[in-house]
């Protein structure tokens, strides 16, 4: 039998659950809303810190050693295609100075009380991990150390640590951590001041590629575990049939030709979402079978009267109009530095423009799904690809009646996942099938419809922007509307403007030296379920601001990459309070301050890496955009091809990313990599539209993304690095959001267009 | 009672012949490599070999499957060391891997018919397969690995 360095410690419940189920959510996009909440007496907190349930670096929650020599890593975060479970593996391996293929990770079960935070989002797993994790890593090799110099009786000093084995440096003698682990495991943890953290120079793994990575394998073979792929004793599966439009409820229905359909078990009511905590399901009616196939086909039989409700007027092309009549008016002031109207007025040259960007589906490509059953000793247990376990523990013991610390929440791979699994409402769908079916287990499975017209939306917005220049072509006023409905609506009453997260991701924010700003909030209605899509709102802020500056500059007869850095100035450190933004994606502002000069750096080295100002042939043009987000800073350049039918290809992408140092790069440029993809995608194709209150995309026909032919083949990206004991910053989503407006100035660049509505579709077709 | 072989094994079935071979494999003989992503035959996630072809398991009901022989992404190699897999770790392919059987198997198939694919091969036929997380340019890196590893060995 294993035996673990040591037991797992009773942590002190520090939860404060009562609190944040009145505000409704355990997520980092909440942050700036719950420390406002919690500010009256206590100081604010930043960074990991601030995260709900906050953190822990205690080693015995993390690691264990078997006398085989085995590490055992229980990792908090969870696996979507980041790569952290890797990262955070490869961390432990170089303080503990283990040998990283003999350390296995293992996913911890959703509790936060016992591991600190775990919902994984904000591009701030690493951010958050990086220190914790190496002092536990060096805390467990302190111990190993400990008990060597012990069972050899040797001064401490003596003995060192080394490749999974202690040595005795004057005689040589060496015991192997398996050799240690059970007496180390005996010794206190030491105080963090005792602990000796690696220099840089001396890392092993970290800043490296590690290539081979945590579940490679099983990748490739078929045997890696998703949502959908558990399967306990008895399973029976169920899909659902839920309101087409958001708020609408179940009139009537009749199952009887459902009920005839071989393998159909029970047809079950699933209510419409109470008073209590976020991410309660839609409602609706549950077709429970043998397998989903019979669950499918039982569905497809269900007829169904639905009363829609509030949103059945909700229709894009119309709530479009409503929210550029608002932009066009004055809104909530969020930020103004002089008057605008007076410096607008007196401006040599005045521009403007209006931005539109529709709504989003995430699909990922495991569509929701999740496993629960009641526990044979009571309780109940869930298998799930969630972000969120806590608030998943939460809202599932809610529908149930149940506490939650009686649903154990066990975590699968995420098969992508992009802010939807941070969202868990068919993880409760499926525990009230089980409840239903007496406890048995059931599987919820979305189909990919369920999953494009029933998902938490990236919000639909208009950006409305204006500037004055002065006739040395200076941009001397600025005037940002922007105007999108707000993720606040999922956790309560419709705010009907943004929140400071929201607001604080590109918009709030912005740097750039000019003498008269003001950012303006008009209202905004939310008439579908609007939640986090990776990057959230800097994909509009960034898009509207990264083309306008283009805009600008042509404008002005300049070259936009030169115009660009002229805007965002000299080298300086801004405090993002200076310029109203109390978020900082919940970063201390000193420690985070907004550096220029690392977003004037990545531009031009963005333009360099791509061959700005080169000649190109007919049709083909460069485009550039960069963008402070997730307290990293990113440009994209492309070189695009817009071909005389109006289509497009995309040649070259070159990514410069400054997240600070580089834990594993390889994974930092996937991350890259994929962002170029997907960011194509939303430029080209990405929209969810809605008429009747019903979303009219359905699968990856209505609702296209980038495929193997229109990927560009060459992506290169470059990361600036940094200091391993500064602040590190995100990297899942920051290279998302200067994508496609890079795009759409490369396509003026190359055709004299510009594209100021998303998706580009068909608009280069003549 | 129709019978299918799945990776060498003969399973005989009794359900409801119009279902998808998918769902049969997931649901009934466990084999959850082959995964559910659209149901239309538009993502590729659930691609099998149906007598050595690449087949959308989501759109071939299983009464098209009688009598043959198919394979998924558990029988492409006794080892899990087929060239496809092996360059596909090597590179780092996978981001959250949840496509990429459906890839493999995709590819598989491909450098059967064209043991050296140019890149229009590779976009005519991996265009159906969709990686939300875009590690297409890691995919056509990996297919040129293994077809140059492929044809070393030969």
């Amino acid at each position: 039998m294993n035996k673990p360095l040591a037991a797992l410690p009773e942590i002190e419940n520090v939860s404060r659950r009562g609190l944040l189920l009145g505000l409704g959510g355990g997520l980092i996009l909440a942050v700036g809303l719950k420390s406002h909440a919690l500010a009256e007496d206590a100081p604010e907190k930043f960074g990991a810190d601030g995260d709900d349930n906050g953190w822990r670096d205690d080693p015995r929650l993390f690691i264990a050693i078997d006398e085989s020599g085995a590490v055992t890593l229980t990792t908090h975060r969870q696996e979507m295609g980041q790569g952290i479970k890797t990262s955070l593996a490869m961390v432990l391996a170089e303080e503990l100075e283990a040998d990283f293929a003999r350390v296995r990770v293992l996913q911890a079960d959703g509790d936060e009380v016992k591991y600190g935070n775990q919902d994984t989002d904000g591009s701030r797993s690493m951010r958050h991990s990086f220190a914790p994790m190496r002092r536990a890593g060096a805390a467990a090799r302190t111990m190993l150390e400990q008990a060597a110099a012990a069972r050899w009786n040797v001064p401490a000093l003596e003995v060192k640590a080394e490749a999974h084995a202690v040595t005795h440096t004057p005689t040589g003698r060496k015991l192997t951590y398996g050799d240690l682990a059970k007496a180390a495991a005996a010794y206190p943890v030491p105080p963090r001041e005792a602990l000796k953290l690696k220099p840089a120079s001396a890392f092993r793994y970290v800043g490296r590629d590690v290539i081979s990575g945590v579940d490679r394998a099983d990748i490739v073979t078929g045997k890696a575990v998703y949502g959908g792929d558990v399967r306990p004793e008895g399973l029976i599966y169920a899909v659902v049939a839920r309101p087409p439009v958001v708020g609408g409820t179940v009139a009537s229905y009749d199952a009887s030709e459902t009920l005839k359909v071989p393998g159909v078990l029970k047809v079950v009511p699933i209510a419409p979402p109470k008073e209590g905590p976020p991410f309660q399901p839609l409602g609706g009616l549950a077709v429970v079978a043998k397998n989903t196939w019979a669950a499918i086909k039982g569905r497809k039989a269900l007829k169904v009267n639905w009363n829609d409700g509030a949103n059945a007027a909700y229709e894009s092309a119309t709530f479009r109009k409503t929210l550029e009549a608002a932009a066009r008016q004055p809104g909530k002031v969020i930020r103004d530095t002089g008057d605008i109207d007076k410096a607008l007025a007196g401006a040599a040259k005045r521009v403007e423009a209006e931005y539109y960007l529709p709504h989003l589906a995430h699909a990922s490509m495991e569509t929701p799904t999740a496993t629960v059953r009641a526990k044979p000793g009571g309780g109940w247990e869930a298998w799930a690809c969630v972000q969120a376990p806590q608030i998943t523990r939460e809202v599932t013991a809610f529908a149930l009646g149940a506490k939650a610390e009686d649903v154990t929440v066990h975590i699968t791979l995420l098969g992508g996942a992009f802010g939807r699994k941070s969202k868990p409402d068919y993880v409760v769908e499926a525990a009230l099938c089980s409840q239903a079916m007496g406890g048995v287990p059931v599987k919820v499975t979305w189909t990919r419809e369920d999953d494009i017209q029933h998902d938490y939306y990236h919000t639909v917005s208009l950006e409305r922007l204006e500037a004055g220049l002065d006739a040395q072509g200076k941009v001397v006023a600025w005037r940002h509307r922007t105007c999108a409905p707000a993720i606040g609506s999922t956790f309560g009453p419709d705010p009907k403007h943004e929140g400071d997260s929201e607001l604080g991701m590109g918009a709030t924010n912005m740097p750039f030296q000019i003498p008269v700003v003001r950012l303006e909030n008009p209202e905004a209605s939310a008439h579908a379920r609007i939640g986090w899509f990776r990057s959230v709102s800097n994909v509009p802020h960034a898009f509207a601001i990264q083309a306008f500056v283009a805009e600008l500059a042509h404008a002005a007869g300049r070259d936009p990459k030169d115009f660009l850095l002229e805007l965002i100035g000299p080298a300086r450190r801004v405090n993002p309070r200076s310029l109203n933004d109390t978020f900082n994606y919940g970063e201390d502002p000193a420690l985070y301050p907004i550096e220029t000069g690392r977003l004037s750096t990545v531009i031009q080295r963005a333009a360099k890496e791509i061959g700005w100002g080169r000649s190109l042939p007919k049709g083909r043009g460069l485009g550039i955009a960069g963008h402070y987000s997730f307290v990293t800073y990113t440009a994209c350049a492309v070189e695009v091809e817009v071909k005389p039918d109006g289509s497009l290809q995309v040649i070259r992408a070159d990514v410069a990313v400054d997240c600070g140092a580089v834990i594993n790069p390889d994974r930092v440029r996937s991350q890259a990599e994929g962002s170029v993809i997907m960011g194509l995608s939303l430029a080209q194709g990405g929209e969810v539209s809605f008429k009747d209150g019903r979303a009219q995309q359905g699968n990856f026909d209505s609702f296209p993304v980038v495929r193997m032919d229109a990927a560009p083949k060459d992506i290169h990206v470059h990361l600036i690095g940094g200091d391993f004991n500064a602040p590190l910053g995100g990297v899942g989503e920051p290279c998302l959001p200067p994508v496609a407006p890079a795009l759409v100035n490369a396509i003026f660049a190359a055709t004299g267009k510009r594209v100021r509505d998303l998706p580009i579709g068909k608009q280069l077709k003549s | 009672m129709p019978q299918v072989t799945v990776n060498g094994l003969a399973h005989s079935f009794d359900g409801d012949p119009d279902m998808p071979l998918l769902w049969w494999l997931r649901d009934e003989l466990g084999l959850t490599g082959t995964k559910f992503g659209c149901g239309e035959s538009l993502c590729g996630a659930c691609t099998v070999h149906l007598e050595g072809a690449a087949v959308r398991a989501c759109q071939t009901p299983l009464s098209a499957a009688a009598g043959l022989h198919v394979t998924t992404i558990e029988g492409l190699s006794a080892h899990g060391d087929h060239p496809l897999q092996q360059a596909w770790q090597e590179l780092g392919v996978p981001q959250c891997g949840f496509c990429q059987t459906g890839q493999i198997m995709q590819a598989a198939a491909l450098l059967k018919d064209v043991p050296h694919p140019t890149d229009d091969d590779i976009d005519g036929t991996m265009a159906g397969n969709i990686c939300r997380c875009g590690t297409y340019p890691r995919i056509r890196a990996a297919i040129k690995r293994a077809a140059a590893a492929t044809g070393a060995k030969a």
